[in-house]
């Protein structure tokens, strides 16, 4: 990306924080705060995850049986199943429809997948007005404006920009203010249409094939009302959306609108199947008729979507995307996203982490280019997607296939059959940089303090600037001469010996720790060997998280066999692995998993402790805290690392600080927004400062600062007034 | 159902923005005339030995009447304890506008029907499903939106329910 580019790119998303970021915020962080408190009420939440996986999974293998019963069903039902190779089939067929009937007026519910289709271009085309009376969508439509949000297609609009929006079109009699007079003036409105129209159109959140049966998660009634006034109902859904059967509807009563807007359920959860036994309705001609004697015939159309989705199918990488249920509690858990909204933040269609998936699988890599970035892999969204799609890694998976620059359509070129060390010649120097960080590390440590006075001088900054996009707004690393592992060697090595120590463990020594911040190693050797741990400091490679979080998985994954390599003498003689740096402990218990051979994961992963968990541990069995710091009741802001988080490990920490005496009040947004490189990165410099400025709120008193992570160590350090250390480095004998 | 289930429907539907009310079947009629306070239209309730029949209730409505009633009765096919939910069939009889076009929904559901558990209730749908392929909407409280900036309750659908429960049937 050329530095003209950024710098567009960065106008564009300040403009964008300006004008949305406010009512984006509000509305995403209610649904997530939402979420929490929904899911925390079900007697088993991760079982209804657990099934509702079971039941995507299954229902994207058997799909073309499901195709074919389907089929059956609608038809015996009597109505009709059209599959649509692509939007403008689709379009077709649906325009098809609609002429038969000789309609005027279509009106719509809510459908993601009509948006896709771009349905209301197509039927204008012929002359025919399609009328969205989903509240927001309707908004959208006056306003001519992209969904912002996969369920709220118009959050970034607030109260007051509607009202402007509808006294501008419409120069109502009354003056509108209130959300209930907006949402009065819109009903009444909507209903002249829905009164009167030919045909209705919605979308469906899962269709079943045994009966033919869809399930409409809704909560206006405006789908209830497309459904039955008019005589004629045209559904749209991707293929992916069918189920065997209603039975499978179950967990996603449940899941879906906890997991979206943080309600329990929706006022409405319709289960129709079409041509539904209600009598028909005519409002116009035989409105003095008995519903009994009205004489209208009911008629359905079940178009189903592929548009690129039989392809995703057979990709073993964008297939998982398939089982998306379009919820958006990936948009509403990720901070980029709340502070930003989806007009940064997605394509043409799809908004938040899965639109990636999404959009390149219907448009190709390309579709997804301009967005995929702001996925900073922190993986807040990973436990909040109820269906447990690794969202990030799909994220990381198209910013390789974007990296290497392969015929977009194409989806042939896997990651696995990719040679390590073969990063393409043309990738984006910043990507470059930041994914080499260790040997960057490695040489400014060999130099340093010379590199360290090179890389702060203002014309070094400024092209690091301009060629890699390196804001010069954020202090670069400093680098010590002396790296952890000399100076482990340096002092003679292990001090515990191995008959007095209660366990071995090797203290792995991250890029960060090693090179930079290596206060943090040495107080977690004093911690542990205080608690009578054998600690060894070997010479490790970095674990290939910086250059998978610039989709660079093919080092990753070399470096991953590295890492397994060096490690594995130590792991067969039974020692643990201790590791300060959250995402490289996520490296090791989660990507891994896709970068090793599965035994050779499972090790590495099952002997890995986050360094606070490990003391934890040491405590629990018996370990003597007073040979640790005692708290003294002081005061401290801490601020755990998202990654870390998502695997649980929060709890550790406070725990143990809280028992040795800290006063610990913990953070509660969803990532600093520094997230490794990306607060770095010129174009999104303004974006993770209005991410960490939730955070700056919360820690706006004169406690200790400590966070987990080394790139929220700097972000806080940008943030606050005051230095962050890691939690270690408070509790390690001095 | 049990006393606690039933307990936990009406708090449920009261924590969803409805009200429910609980009666014997022979005191439906005089509970009706309580709650209906204007035009009203319904279709028939399917429990044995009820009916609306000489209620001030419009049986088998015009489009017209539905568009102007204020009230509409209902019977539901079951309920969920846990959400305060009732199941809205859309049946030949008009079961589905009669409860979806008024400004007050009233659903009148047997206390044996209401399910302590959705997986229950599922079973029930499911079996249906298979074999008369019924349509049904599971209502929760009014229609609502915050599209417009806030939460507002009433938008294409009725803007209060209330349930009235029959505990002897």
């Amino acid at each position: 990306m050329s530095a003209e580019s950024r710098d567009a790119k960065a106008a564009r998303i300040r403009r964008l924080l300006e004008t949305e970021g406010d009512a984006v915020a509000e509305n995403t962080k209610g649904f997530n705060a939402g979420r929490y408190e929904t899911v925390a009420d079900l007697e088993d939440y991760e079982g209804l995850k657990d099934a509702a996986r079971e039941i995507k999974e299954d229902a994207i293998e058997r799909l073309p049986e499901l195709v074919e019963r389907v089929t059956a069903a609608v038809e015996e039902n009597g109505g009709r199943v059209y599959v649509a190779e692509d939007a403008a089939d689709a379009n077709r067929y649906v325009r098809e429809v609609v002429e038969s009937k000789g309609a005027e007026t279509v009106v719509k519910s809510k459908s993601m997948t009509s948006e896709e289709l771009d349905v209301n271009e197509a039927l204008e085309a012929v002359g025919v007005r399609p009328v969205e009376t989903d509240l927001g969508e309707w908004v959208l439509q006056v306003a001519d404006e992209a969904p912002s949000h996969l369920v709220a297609p118009a959050i970034h609009r607030s109260r007051g920009a509607i009202a402007d929006l509808f006294e501008e079109t419409f120069d109502p009699d009354e003056p509108l203010g209130t959300a209930e007079e907006l949402t009065r003036f819109a009903r009444e409105k909507l209903w002249e249409d829905v009164r009167t129209a030919d045909v209705g159109m919605t979308g469906a959140n899962f269709v079943a094939a045994e009966s033919g049966t869809l399930m409409l998660v809704t909560s206006e009634g405006n789908a209830r009302k497309c459904a039955l006034v008019p005589d004629t109902h045209v559904a749209v859904a991707g293929i992916e959306k069918l189920v065997p059967s209603v039975a499978e509807f179950r967990p996603f009563v449940e899941l879906l609108a906890r997991s979206g807007t943080g309600q329990d359920i929706t006022s409405y959860v319709s289960m129709l199947t079409p041509p539904v036994d209600s009598p028909t309705i005519d409002f116009e001609d035989a409105a003095d008729v008995p519903l009994s004697e009205q004489a209208g015939e009911r008629e359905f159309h079940l178009v189903l979507v592929d548009n690129g989705r039989w392809a995703m199918r057979e990709d073993p990488q964008l297939r998982e995307t398939l089982y998306c249920v379009r919820c958006s509690a990936c948009a509403n858990s990720c901070a980029n996203f709340q502070h930003v909204g989806g007009h940064a933040f997605g394509g043409d269609t799809y908004t938040g982490g899965i639109a990636t998936g999404w959009e390149s699988g219907i448009g190709g890599e390309g579709a997804a280019a301009d967005f995929n970035d702001l996925c900073t892999g922190c993986s807040r969204c990973v436990n909040a997607c109820p269906v447990r799609i690794d969202i990030p890694w799909i994220n990381t998976v198209v910013r390789d296939r974007l990296n290497r620059g392969h015929d977009p359509d194409a989806f042939d070129h896997l990651v696995d059959g990719l040679t390590p060390d073969e990063e393409p010649a043309g990738l984006d120097p910043q990507k470059r940089l930041f994914g080499n960080f260790e040997t960057l590390a490695r040489l400014g440590s060999a130099t340093a303090p010379l590199s360290n006075w090179i890389a702060s001088a203002g014309p070094v900054r400024a092209l690091l600037e301009r060629v890699a996009g390196v804001d010069r707004r954020r202090d670069l690393p400093s680098f010590e001469r002396e790296s952890l592992v000399d100076w482990f060697q340096a002092r003679g090595g292990p001090s515990v010996d191995r008959d007095d120590a209660a366990r071995e463990a090797v203290l792995y020594p991250d890029v960060y720790t090693n090179y930079a911040l290596t206060d943090r190693g040495k107080a977690a050797v004093r911690a542990l060997e205080a608690l009578d741990v054998r600690v060894l400091v070997p010479d490790v490679p970095g674990s290939g998280r910086a250059p998978l979080s610039q989709g660079m998985i093919a080092t990753a994954e070399s470096k991953a066999h590295e890492v397994r390599d060096r490690l594995r003498p130590h792991l067969a003689a039974g020692r643990d692995l201790v590791v300060i740096e959250p995402s490289d402990l996520a490296m090791f218990e989660r990507e891994y998993e896709r970068l090793l051979p599965h035994e050779d994961y499972e090790t590495l992963a099952a002997n890995s402790y986050e360094a606070f968990e490990y003391v934890y541990g040491l405590l629990a069995n018996g370990a003597d805290p007073n040979a640790l710091e005692s708290g003294d009741d002081r005061p401290v802001d801490y601020h755990a690392h998202c990654q870390q988080r998502t695997q649980g490990l929060e709890g550790h920490t406070v725990s143990v600080l809280s028992d040795l005496g800290f006063d610990v009040t913990t953070s509660d947004v969803e990532c600093c927004g520094m997230a490794g490189s990306f607060g770095y990165k010129r174009e999104y410099y303004d974006l993770s400062m209005d991410v960490g400025s939730d955070l700056r709120e919360q820690f706006d008193d004169d406690a200790l600062v400590a966070a987990s992570g080394t790139s929220c160590v700097e972000q806080l350090g940008d943030l606050l007034s005051r230095p962050a250390v890691h939690p270690i480095e408070l509790i390690a004998p001095r | 159902m049990s006393r606690a289930a039933l307990d936990e429907f009406r708090d449920a539907v009261a924590a969803h923005e409805a009200t429910a009310s609980v009666v014997e079947a022979a005191g439906l009629r005089a509970e009706l005339e309580g709650i209906v306070d204007g035009l009203a239209v319904g279709a028939p309730l399917p429990f044995d030995g009820v009916s609306l029949e000489g209620l001030p209730v419009s049986l088998d409505p015009t489009p017209a009447e539905l568009e102007a009633a204020e009230y509409g009765v209902t019977g539901a096919k079951l309920g969920l304890a846990d959400y305060g939910t009732v199941a809205v069939r859309a049946d030949p009889a008009g079961t589905e506008p009669v409860s979806l076009f008024c400004d007050t929904h009233v659903a009148v559901v047997a206390a044996s029907t209401v399910e302590e558990r959705v997986d229950a209730a599922f079973d029930t749908l499911a079996a249906d499903a298979r074999t008369d392929r019924p349509s049904v909407v599971l209502a929760t409280g009014p229609s609502a939106t915050a599209d417009m900036g806030e939460l507002v309750y009433g938008v294409h659908g009725p803007s209060n329910v209330h349930v009235v429960v029959l505990s002897d049937r």
